[in-house]
Order: C-alpha cells, then sequence, then structure tokens
C-alpha cells in the first residue's frame, strides 16, 4: 500500500474512532441527521480555509491573515448591504475582488520585496483586523440581505441532493476506471479488480449514505455544497494542472524548480491570490451564517486552517499536501469540538484535545517518515 | 602539486612487519553473506558475498543501480539489521547493528555518496558531532579545537577548524568528511564515489590519504566510476551487476577491458565515439561577460568572458574547479544569484536573459552540476521530474497523465534510466540514475543550446557513452552543445574545440586535434 493511503486509512480510522466514542458518550445523539448537519456546516469555514492554506504551505509558505480576512470580508459585506444598501449580487463581487487583491498584495510583498510571508501574513492578520474594527466601528451589523443569508443558512432540495451525489459518483467512476485502463495500457502496477471495485463501493456508499444523512434532516447545507465545489475545484489545480505541478515542485526544491524554468515568482503570487479569494469566500459563508458581520468573526481561525492542512497531511516543510485533507483535518477538528461540547465539557478540554490531536498527527508523520527510509 | 607517488607495497609491507603481522591470504576482515535486500518493486541485492582483506583497498565497481551504494548502506547500518537477509561478519563475529552507531562502535564508518555535513556549523564542530569533548558539561572548546587541528594535520588538511563548512568547496567537504570518519577510530573506512566532486588536484590529496590509512592497517573500501582511480588506488576489485555478485579479482590480474566487461555484461565499443561534426551558423555568443560572487560584490567570479558557440558542434570547457566555468554557464542561464555584466547573443539576436524562465523561452538548457540542489525535487515522481521544464506539452489546461507517461517512457529508454516505474520518487533511484533525469528533463526541452556542466559526474562507463552519443545526435541535429568537464579525458574525447579557463578568465582556445592533457592542464594552471 502507498503511504499516502496509508496515511489516508489512518485518518479516516480516527475519525471513525473519534464518532463512536462520542456515539457512546451521548447515546447515540451525536450521530443524528441533525447533529451531522450541524457538525458539518460547522466546519465549513475551517475546511475552506484549510484547502486554501494547503497550496500554500505546499509552496513552502504560511499565511496567517485568513483569519482577520474572513472577518474583514464579512464585515465589509455588511456595511455595504446595511448602510449602502448594495444589492446582493455587487456586495458579493466586491468582496471576492478586495480578498482577492488584498491575498495578491501580500503575495507581491513576499515575493517581489522579499519579505518573508510570515511576517508580511503577521502584518496582514494586524492590518486587516484593524480595518475591520475602522469599517464595523466595532459593532454588529446586521440583519444581511436575505438571500445573501441564504448562503450561510439555506439548504439544497433533497431531490437535488441525490442528483448531485448520482453525478458525483459517476465522476468519480468514470476517473478511476479510465485511469486504471490508461494505466494498464502503460504496463503500469495497477490494483487488482476487486480492489477497485471495493473502492468504489465504498465510495459510492460513502457519498449515499452522506446524502441521505443530510436529506433526513434538510438537505445538503449551502456552506458545504460551497466547501465541496472548492475543494474538488483545488484539488484538480493542485493535481492536474501546470499551476498546480509548479506549487509541489517549488516547494519540494525551490532552487531545482527556480533552474528548471519555473516562474517561481508568478506562481507563489498566484497561491497568495487564489488564497485571498478563497478566505473571502470563507468570510461570506460565516457572515452569512451568522447574519452579521461582527468585528471579532475569524478571530484564530488561520491558526484552525493551518491546523486542518496538517492534521490532514500537509508537510510545513512544504512539498507535500493533499486538498482533500484539508476537509478532513477540519472534521476531525469539528467532530472533537462539536462531541465535546455536547458532553457539556469546560470549553478549555476542546482546546487541549485539539492540541493534543494536533501533535498526534504531526508524530505519526514523522515516525512513517522514519520507517519509509 | 607533484603528484605523490608511494613505493606503497615497500610501504606497506614494512608497516606490517612493523605490527607483527603478515598479510594472509585468507586474512578477511570482512565478509559479508548471502545479502539480500528488497525494495518495493526491485531486488537491489541478490545474494550477494564480498569477502575483503585486512589491509587493503578494495574497489566495489558496477553500472549505476547495480546496488553498490545498497549493499554499503546495509553494511554501514543505514538499512539496520532486519531490514535485510543475510549476514555481516567483522573480525569473524557475526554482527547486528540497529543503526549506524552500532556500526561504528564495530569500526565500520562510511563517507556516503551524499555529503552529510551541516553547513551552518564550523568544521570542528561537524567533525566532532554528538562526539564533543566536554569538561563538566560544557563543550571544551579548546580541546575540541586542537583534536581537530590534529586530525587535519595528520591528513595535512590546511583548513581552519573554526571555518564554518558552507564556506568550503565540495572538494574540501569531501576531506572534512574524511577527518571527521577517522574521528571515529574507523577499521573499515568505506568511501563512496568520493571523488566524484574533487578537482584532479583534491583527487590526488585524496588518494594519498587513503593510501597513508592504509599504511596505518585501515581497510579501505572504495567504490568509484572512474576507472583510472580504481587502478591506481585498489588492490582487489569486486562487481556487481543488477544486484547480483559477479566476482573478485586482483587488479594485477585484470584487465580493463575484462573489468568493464565484467560490469556491463557485454562489450563496450569506443568510450569516446568521435564522429565528424559540420560547423554551421553561430548560434550562441557571449561579449565581455563579467558575474561577481554574489557573497561578496567585489569579487570577480568571471572576468571579461567572451565567447562564441556555434551549431553543429561540441565546445569544451575546460579549467579547474573555482576558475568560473560554473558561474559563467549558470549567469548565462540566468540563474547565478550575482550581479553580471555583458551582453549575450542567440542567434544574432541579443538577449536579456534575467532568469532560466527566459533561458528556457529561449530554447537554452542547463543540466546544472549539482543534481540534488538544482536538478531534481528529490520526492516527487521520476516522471513529474522528466515533464517538469515542458509542462506545455501536456496539454494546455489540464495536464493529461497519460501523454506525461508516454514522454517519460520515451526518455527511461533512450537514457536506460533504471527504474522501477515512472511512478517512483527520484530519491529512490541510484545516484547516477538520478543524473539521467535531469538529462531527460533537458533533453524533453528541445533546447536549441544545451549546456552541460559536469554532465558525466558519477555515471559508468557504458552510460557515459549513451550520454556522448546522445550529444552526437544533438549536433547532427543542429543542436549547440556546450559542455562543462573536469575530466580532461572526457573534454578530450569528445568535444570538437576547447575553451580553458584560469581565474574567471578565458585563457586559451584549442582545436581537439592539437589539444593534450598536458597544454589544458598548462593553460589551467596560469601558464601562458
Ligand atoms: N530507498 C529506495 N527505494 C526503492 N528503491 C531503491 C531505494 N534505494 C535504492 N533503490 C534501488 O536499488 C537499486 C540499487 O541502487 P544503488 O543506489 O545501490 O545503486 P548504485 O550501485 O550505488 O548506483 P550508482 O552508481 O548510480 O550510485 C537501484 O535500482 C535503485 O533504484
Ligand atoms: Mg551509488
Amino acid at each position: 500500500m502507498r503511504k499516502a493511503d496509508i496515511r489516508s486509512f489512518a485518518m479516516i480510522g480516527g475519525l471513525i474512532l473519534i464518532w463512536i466514542i462520542f456515539t457512546i458518550l451521548t447515546d447515540g445523539t451525536f450521530l443524528s441527521a441533525r447533529n451531522i448537519s450541524n457538525l458539518i456546516v460547522q466546519m465549513a469555514v475551517v475546511a475552506i480555509l484549510g484547502t486554501g492554506m494547503v497550496l500554500v504551505i505546499v509552496t513552502g509558505n504560511i499565511d496567517l491573515s485568513v483569519g482577520s480576512l474572513v472577518g474583514l470580508a464579512g464585515g465589509v459585506a455588511a456595511a455595504l448591504m446595511v448602510w449602502e444598501d448594495w444589492g446582493t449580487i455587487p456586495t458579493i463581487l466586491f468582496v471576492l475582488a478586495l480578498g482577492t487583491v488584498l491575498g495578491m498584495l501580500q503575495g507581491f510583498a513576499t515575493v517581489y520585496m522579499g519579505i518573508p510571508a510570515f511576517i508580511v501574513t503577521l502584518g496582514g492578520m494586524m492590518a486587516f483586523r484593524g480595518m475591520l474594527l475602522g469599517i464595523t466601528k466595532g459593532i454588529s451589523i446586521a440583519p444581511m440581505n436575505n438571500d445573501y443569508k441564504m448562503l450561510g443558512t439555506e439548504y439544497l432540495p433533497p431531490l437535488a441532493g441525490y442528483v448531485l451525489a448520482a453525478i458525483a459518483i459517476a465522476v468519480i467512476s468514470y476517473i478511476l476506471i479510465s485511469r486504471r485502463i490508461s494505466r494498464i495500457r502503460h504496463q503500469l502496477p495497477t490494483e487488482p479488480v476487486a480492489r477497485l471495485v471495493l473502492k468504489l463501493v465504498i465510495i459510492a456508499g460513502l457519498i449515499l449514505a452522506f446524502i441521505i444523512v443530510v436529506n433526513f434532516y434538510k438537505g445538503l447545507p449551502i456552506p458545504v455544497l460551497i466547501m465541496l465545489t472548492i475543494m474538488t475545484i483545488l484539488s484538480i489545480v493542485a493535481g492536474n494542472t501546470k499551476l498546480g505541478r509548479y506549487i509541489y515542485a517549488i516547494g519540494g526544491n525551490l532552487q531545482a524548480a527556480k533552474y528548471s524554468g519555473v516562474n517561481v515568482r508568478r506562481v507563489v503570487l498566484s497561491v497568495f491570490t487564489i488564497n485571498g479569494l478563497v478566505a473571502a469566500i470563507a468570510g461570506i459563508v460565516l457572515s452569512a451564517r451568522l447574519n452579521a458581520g461582527s468585528p471579532a468573526a475569524g478571530m484564530m481561525m488561520e491558526l484552525d486552517a493551518i491546523a486542518a492542512a496538517v492534521i490532514g497531511g500537509t508537510s510545513l516543510a512544504g512539498g507535500v499536501g493533499k486538498v482533500y485533507g484539508a476537509i478532513l483535518g477540519a472534521l476531525i477538528m469539528a467532530s472533537l469540538d462539536n462531541g465535546m461540547s455536547m458532553m457539556n465539557l469546560d470549553a478549555f478540554w476542546q482546546y487541549i484535545v485539539k492540541g493534543l490531536i494536533l501533535v498526534l498527527a504531526v508524530w505519526f508523520d514523522v515516525s512513517m517518515k522514519k520507517k519509509g527510509g | 602539486m607533484p603528484v605523490l607517488r608511494f613505493g606503497f607495497w615497500e610501504n606497506r609491507r614494512a608497516a606490517l612487519d612493523k605490527e607483527g603481522w603478515a598479510m594472509n591470504e585468507n586474512d578477511y576482515i570482512l565478509e559479508l553473506k548471502d545479502i539480500t535486500k528488497e525494495f518495493p518493486g526491485v531486488r537491489a541485492l541478490d545474494r550477494v558475498n564480498l569477502r575483503v582483506r585486512r589491509g587493503e583497498v578494495h574497489g566495489l565497481c558496477g553500472e549505476n543501480g547495480a546496488g553498490k551504494s545498497t549493499i554499503i548502506k546495509i553494511l554501514s547500518g543505514v538499512y539496520p539489521h532486519g531490514t535485510f537477509e543475510g549476514e555481516i561478519v567483522i573480525d569473524g563475529v557475526p554482527q547486528v547493528f540497529g543503526g549506524t552507531t552500532d556500526a561504528e562502535r564495530a569500526g565500520v564508518v562510511c563517507i556516503h555518496q551524499e555529503l552529510a555535513l551541516v553547513n551552518e556549523l564550523t568544521v570542528q564542530e561537524n567533525i566532532f558531532l554528538g562526539n564533543e569533548p566536554t569538561r563538566m558539561g560544557l563543550i571544551d572548546w579548546n580541546e575540541l579545537y586542537r583534536k581537530t587541528k590534529e586530525l587535519l594535520d595528520q591528513l595535512d588538511l590546511k583548513i581552519d577548524p573554526t571555518d564554518k563548512v558552507k564556506d568550503l568547496g565540495v572538494g574540501q567537504q569531501q576531506l572534512v568528511e574524511i577527518a571527521k570518519a577517522l574521528s571515529k577510530n574507523a577499521k573499515i573506512l568505506i568511501l563512496d564515489e568520493p571523488t566524484s566532486a574533487l578537482t584532479e588536484h583534491e583527487v590526488e590529496i585524496l588518494l594519498g590519504i587513503v593510501r597513508k590509512l592504509r599504511q596505518n592497517g585501515v581497510t579501505c573500501i572504495y567504490i568509484s566510476h572512474k576507472l583510472n582511480e580504481i587502478y591506481e588506488i585498489c588492490d582487489t576489485v569486486s562487481v556487481l551487476r543488477d544486484g547480483q555478485y559477479i566476482g573478485t579479482k586482483p587488479i594485477q590480474e585484470l584487465k580493463r577491458d575484462e573489468l568493464i566487461y565484467m560490469m556491463v555484461g557485454r562489450k563496450l565499443e569506443m568510450l569516446f565515439p568521435r564522429e565528424p561534426h559540420e560547423r554551421k551558423e553561430l548560434s550562441l555568443e557571449v561579449r565581455n561577460f563579467t558575474v561577481y560572487d554574489a557573497l561578496n560584490p567585489n569579487r570577480k567570479r568571471v572576468d571579461g568572458v567572451s565567447l562564441k558557440a556555434y551549431k553543429g558542434e561540441i565546445l569544451g570547457i575546460s579549467g579547474l574547479i573555482g576558475s568560473g566555468r560554473t558561474e559563467l554557464v549558470t549567469a548565462i542561464f540566468g540563474a547565478y544569484p550575482g550581479r553580471k555584466e555583458g551582453e549575450v547573443y542567440i542567434d544574432g539576436v541579443k538577449a536579456d536573459i534575467r532568469s532560466p524562465v527566459d533561458a528556457v523561452r529561449m530554447g537554452l538548457a542547463l543540466v546544472s552540476e549539482d543534481r540534488k540542489k538544482f536538478g531534481l525535487v528529490l520526492d516527487m515522481s521520476v516522471a513529474n521530474n522528466i515533464t517538469l521544464s515542458s509542462l506545455d506539452k501536456l496539454a494546455k489546461l489540464l495536464l493529461r497523465s497519460d501523454v506525461e507517461i508516454i514522454y517519460a517512457e520515451k526518455y527511461i529508454s533512450q537514457l536506460r534510466i533504471k527504474t522501477a516505474s515512472t511512478e517512483v520518487p527520484v530519491k529512490n533511484l541510484s545516484g547516477g540514475n538520478q543524473q539521467k533525469v535531469v538529462i531527460g528533463k533537458w533533453l524533453m526541452t528541445d533546447p536549441k543550446i544545451l549546456i552541460l556542466d559536469e554532465p558525466t559526474r558519477g555515471i559508468d562507463v557504458g552510460a557515459k557513452t549513451e550520454i556522448y552519443k546522445i550529444m552526437n545526435e544533438l549536433v547532427s541535429a543542429g543542436v549547440t552543445v556546450i559542455m562543462v568537464s573536469s575530466e580532461l579525458e572526457e573534454i578530450l574525447g569528445i568535444s570538437d574545440r576547447i575553451l580553458v579557463m584560469s581565474e574567471g578568465r578565458i585563457v586559451a582556445e584549442l582545436d581537439y586535434r592539437e589539444a593534450t592533457q598536458e597544454k589544458i592542464m598548462h593553460f589551467a594552471t596560469g601558464g601562458h
């Protein structure tokens, strides 16, 4: 089995273990459709941030500003809609552009001015929070436009959910099967047919089970739909585009990438820009869910995003990491939060346990690396 | 510096007599029995048996990927007991090594193909890393200095113990590695391609040190693709091929042809396939090119160089390491970090190359001398590395992995890269095969001007010839090939025209028909 597979299985195994424990401890309420639905809505914002963060970390950089950017995006949206009476679409476009530009500026400072990303984005984290406080004058701005609010609170009708699930299953099967055919054509080692079938059955089963559970409650939450869309797009970028290949090459060996004719600056700039856009989307989702732009929104979320990426297998040394890993990482953390608060444990426990899980995950990576030689 | 020629047999015998034991035919210090080592998809070693006599220099030869480094890693505890099959016997006692420290305790010390020094630490800190002399729990700096100085003096090295390793040349770093090995009281010293990055002068120093060690009764295992060295230094040679043990012979009884035959399993035609080339249009012209040191902007690494390279010829650039050859070519390629002045013309048009991005777009390719640092993304697969500079060929928006595999396979077979598949991380390949991957990467860009900096470093004899043939083919197809090399034989054997550099300047231009080793050395060392 490949190392990446072992890691995915270990993560999913850990997740299932956590779920089993909480299900027992809460007499089954943890696994209720309603709670699962809540859980994934809770995780969506951090998961979205995590997917963008994976790309940044893979290039060997870091972005500490996304938490503040989430807050700023929500605050600006609220100010525009509540105070300036902007419509929903213009507001969203403006906020997305804002995030993109701020991400690009930070990328510019990092690659063209040579300031380490840690410092640039630490500055961004403070400055964006300051802007947010200035714009909101330190108070929550509410309520948002109704259709804006839907982005954070609505659900896809059950039927649409089933259709989406069917499409997803079909596409995944097509990809896996055609990849297998092409591998056979090139005489590359392939897994046994039985294993492929099993894999497909498990994936299809998981997708179906997921959609049935959320439909059992109210349907697929829009924030989760947004999260899955971003994950899909960024996975394709990472795995199937030139940009993605360059991202991994830069993180793996910056000098070699440079000597190979990779335009390193442009790639890193693109990654920061994408990450700014992703943070703005996360900000929109969060403010829509809260139905307000609040000066404290997104506080510390950059650290959750980093933790999600790292628990999901991204290496801070750069060069290694998968976009979907951040989703799993965020899910693990959200499960811990959710389960522990259902058990009425004090909030401090959540911090302690999440901290331990983070360290444990990295320890797992380190020891795997050692074994692999 | 004059070549140090010890009358070593005499010295040796004297040394041995003094110690009170004579060379015994069957006095084996080391026996490896039935060693088998498998990696996913490859059997790197297949029931290999190897016996090394006490006090000899034992050469280990074989093609790239034959398993030389692997057997050395087993012997020195890098692959610990249990990760391979077979037995290590030292002085008649079976050994169980859980790691390199165990091996070192048993007297086996290895200098690996990849140097393992900490760049930011000083020479003395590196040599005694993990072994520092202490006083009351604190490092005893005076003692550390004294012991290091003593070691370096023993080796006749004029290196200051307090220099940082990163400030030394690769050659000196290699010698520091040896000092480090000696500080561990090695009984069996293993050198895995120690000279691949050294100048001829440094090679002589190193060989001198090995001879001295032999006089002192240290047994050495010496791996190299340079047969000259093998013949100069080894008493006995063993050969591996495709993970199998082929045989062991005393060097006097082993003709060169026979050794090569043992290594590659077939007769090799000429090592340097010279083909008549016809010089065509001017392709690259460099005028008044000056390059300043990256760290010290007052120091010129390249000083007012002008040169012309033509389509249809191989231009060789010779010179000692440090003469500015690498700086010249990396600066032309836009990759050198220091400031540069002067003009570059490609096909008669002024080319403003500010970064490798520009260079690649204009049809330049540079196989750099340090594959680990500048050539490869080690964690990426063989295919990903080969295609890294030509992703445009794999489709516009989305990369097509099937096309990628086709390209990768093309270069794998063309260059005979030994790898289990296109998907193996390139770090799992043997050193020489990694070098071939870098060459494949640049071939895939269909360059107009191909610059190769030490292209055959660490590459076996058979593969060398392959690479020369490819250079010839490219030249026939109208590519301009520029080759920087420290190996005089290679420069003489393959280039059409030879430039000699010394202290940042081009001091001579020779046609291959008039060039000789002596002439080149004369100019390279500053003669006129
Ligand atoms: N960690 C690893 N994982 C998988 N395969 C490996 C690994 N290390 C070595 N191999 C394979 O084992 C074989 C022997 O490699 P080894 O490094 O011993 O060759 P070598 O004789 O030292 O060659 P070279 O002269 O090129 O240095 C090669 O086919 C190589 O690809
Ligand atoms: Mg080797």
